[in-house]
């Protein structure tokens, strides 16, 4: 197991740091630099452009340095916890993004566990009651589900909300809580928004969950063990949860790994729908106006604490699965 | 001959005994089945599997749309009519004033103003009628960009400045939606097709070199893919994305968009392609063909790339929904395609904000012929999967 786990961890290693200079090449790209998108500004409103304070601008920036640098520069900065500094808010780009990072993965990670716990129920109930009327009802929901983008959900249900109950249900805080300190009543306004994101982001989710369950525990219940059980006069309940569930439960824990980038995916488009104070709409704007270095680190926290955890479900599913370690 | 025998053993059990006629019958049913090539059988399981057949009716219907989209719009998907800016959808009646039932067709709409809000009120005029007609002339265009013509699929007899048909309402310049629905089926409808084959080619090379060889080059380009696919694509699309120049031309735009796509795709089918290889080169079949000599390419290409060919296109079909639906999200954010190009995404821009969403929701029609096709592409690409393992029971 040690061994596995230490395994891991080098992998991670030599990922974060692929990882970094995949960000900072992607922010590379575009042909220009943050000086000349503002250059730019400044000719189209009439200003007149004077080269030698680009030069100094550029300069104070770190722009003139040869790429290798700047990225060796960057990533020793972010060792130390500098993440370099936004040109579009003139501030430091470690205050601006913690937050809004912390509340992506809050409502990636419930969106999980939503998922799971609603994906798992309705699927054993699927399986167990197959071609049922309530059957019938979750295998279309849940191929609906898997068709509709969630951003284009995210729209129905904003649209929804003006229309008939007259409300935004965008953001995640009412107007009273958005800038105030982070409180228990700031908490409460939290969760009461927080439905809308979860909703959006776990139908897509849980519906690919119910399909797999299903599935799983379909092939599971038609195996002769089962019988024997039955048989032996092994109660239902008891029969069901034994061995059939515990079985079929084991893709469903692998999932959880490649769940998360996917949330992470889900929750950056939804958040430009529903303007919610997250990761999406910030990322939008610094690559739209080539915020390099907000945009960079963006991505860089982003994937960083993607990879972070799946390799954490991968050690649980390791030690859940002792087949695993030795693949 | 020794199967037919058996199942004539097992029937003389039965109760009933057949009469001749009908084990004759039989026994021809059995055959049929026996001797059908492996792309007949495929094709009769596709054909049980009903929802995929219904599915493919739909993605054949799509994309004749997207080929002959001058014909079956019925505008022009530019030109405006500027006193229908953000019309409802026209409502089609079939029985008129005085309780008689007619042809389908339309009122004519008159615009009022609210004196108060000062916004565009559309009515129905039950004076003037418009029976809609199948094959109408309309706006001349070219039919594969060849022959001209006039005739659309259907439309209304009225000049332009008095009446138009908007089946799925007006967008903000007062452009008819479902022609530009028809129109951005184009864009939306090919890039999942060039994109999943851009991706197609990638993953069978490193996928094929992967499972092929094994090894250390499979460790490498395994670890590759693990990498790629650990970074969540989105922000990764958005940032190639936002690194393509906002001027392009739409062409260009739309090869780079593609090329975005398929760096993120070709990793799904890179690992379908080496599990079957890997599963393949142990078969006796391969080792068979090694022994007789064979070339290493006409192992592949021969031998192993047909039993494979049928799982390959399944799984085809299953990733161009997950590409049409980041081509729409790409789009839809502003970083994709942009106008005067249409998509369905670049339409569905419209709805961007609760404001206009609220006053037209209309504009989140092109919605559903995403949704529509992303569900049949996946029913479809289920309907292949299934039928790709013709023996399995």
């Amino acid at each position: 197991m040690l061994q596995y786990i230490i395994q891991r961890l080098l992998l991670m290693m030599i990922t974060l740091v692929a990882v970094s200079l995949v960000s900072f090449v992607i922010i590379e790209l575009p042909p220009g630099d943050y000086v000349t998108a503002y250059a730019a500004t400044l000719a189209s409103s009439g200003d007149s452009v004077d080269q030698a304070r680009l030069d100094s601008l550029r300069k104070q920036f770190g722009l003139d340095l040869p790429i290798y640098q700047r990225y060796l520069k960057w990533t020793w900065d972010i060792l130390h916890g500098d993440f370099g500094y936004s040109f579009v808010w003139n501030k430091p780009v470690s205050e601006l993004i913690w937050e809004r990072i912390g509340l992506t993965f809050a409502i990636s990670i419930s969106a999980l566990i939503v998922t799971w716990v609603l994906g798992f129920l309705i699927g054993v109930y699927s399986a167990v009651r197959q071609y049922s009327f309530g059957d019938y009802l979750f295998t279309t929901f849940s191929f609906i589900g898997l068709g509709i983008p969630d951003f284009l959900l995210a729209l129905v249900l904003l649209w929804i909300g003006f229309r008939y109950f007259n409300t935004n249900v965008g953001g995640l805080f009412s107007r009273d809580y958005q800038t105030a300190a982070w409180s228990f009543a700031k908490f409460v306004d939290l969760l009461k928004h927080l439905w809308v994101p979860l909703i959006v982001l776990g139908v897509g989710g849980t519906a690919g969950l119910i399909r797999i369950m299903r599935a799983n525990l379909l092939d599971e219940l038609r195996k002769p063990y089962v019988e024997t059980a039955r048989a032996k006069g092994v109660s239902e309940r008891r029969l069901l949860l034994r061995y059939p569930v515990r079985i079929a439960l084991n893709p469903f824990i692998s999932t959880a790994g490649w769940a998360l980038p996917g949330l992470i995916n889900g929750a950056t488009i939804i958040s430009v729908v529903l303007s919610l104070p997250t990761a999406g709409p910030l990322l939008l704007n610094a690559l739209l106006a080539q915020d390099m270095y907000l945009a960079a680190s963006f991505i860089l926290i982003l994937s960083a604490l993607t990879i972070i955890g799946t390799l954490i479900s991968d050690i649980l599913l390791a030690w859940l699965d002792p087949r695993i370690r030795y693949q | 001959m020794q199967r037919v025998e058996k199942s004539w053993l097992e029937r003389a059990d039965e109760d009933t005994p057949l009469s001749e006629q009908d084990f004759i019958e039989e026994v021809k049913g059995d055959e049929k089945i026996f001797v059908a090539s492996y792309l007949q059988l495929m094709w009769w399981r596709f054909l049980k599997h009903k929802m995929a057949l219904i599915s493919a009716i739909i993605v054949i219907l799509f994309y004749l749309v997207a080929i002959f989209a001058e014909f079956v719009a019925p505008y022009n998907p530019d030109n405006s009519f500027v006193q229908f800016k953000l019309a409802p959808p026209t409502q089609i009646h079939i029985v008129d004033t005085n309780g008689k039932l007619q042809r389908p067709f339309i009122y004519k709409t008159l615009r009022e103003r609210d004196p108060e809000t000062l916004r565009n009120n559309y009515v129905e005029d039950t004076e003037t009628i418009y029976p809609i007609r199948f094959f109408v002339q309309g706006p001349e265009y070219e039919i594969l960009g060849r022959w001209n013509a006039t005739t659309h699929l259907f439309g209304v007899d009225a000049p332009r400045d008095e009446m138009g048909f908007f089946l799925l309402g007006a967008d903000r310049l007062g452009r008819d939606l479902f022609s530009r629905v028809c129109y951005g089926a184009r864009i939306s409808l090919t890039i999942g097709l060039v994109a999943v084959v851009v991706s197609l080619v990638v993953g069978i090379v490193l996928g094929g070199v992967s499972g092929y060889y094994g090894g250390t080059i499979d460790n490498v380009i395994q670890r590759l893919i693990e990498f790629i696919r650990s970074i969540p694509e989105i922000p990764l699309i958005m940032a190639l994305a936002a690194a393509l120049p906002a001027d392009l031309p739409v062409v260009q735009l739309y090869f780079g968009i593609t090329i975005v796509l398929a760096f993120v795709g070709w990793t799904g089918l890179a690992r379908v392609v080496r599990g079957r290889f890997l599963s393949m080169r142990e078969e006796d079949f391969v080792m068979a063909a090694r022994f007789a000599g064979s070339s290493e390419m006409r192992i592949i290409l021969r031998h192993m790339m047909p039993s494979f060919l049928s799982h390959i296109i399944a799984s085809l079909t299953l990733s161009i929904p997950g590409i049409i639906l980041s081509e729409t999200g790409l789009s839809f954010l502003g970083l994709g395609l942009r106008a005067p190009a249409i998509s369905w995404g670049v339409l569905l821009q419209e709805a961007q904000n609760l404001r206009s969403v609220a006053l037209a929701p209309w504009v989140l029609l092109p919605a559903l012929a995403v949704i529509l096709t992303v569900l049949a592409f996946n029913f479809l690409g289920d309907g292949i999967r299934d039928a790709a393992d013709p023996y399995a029971k």
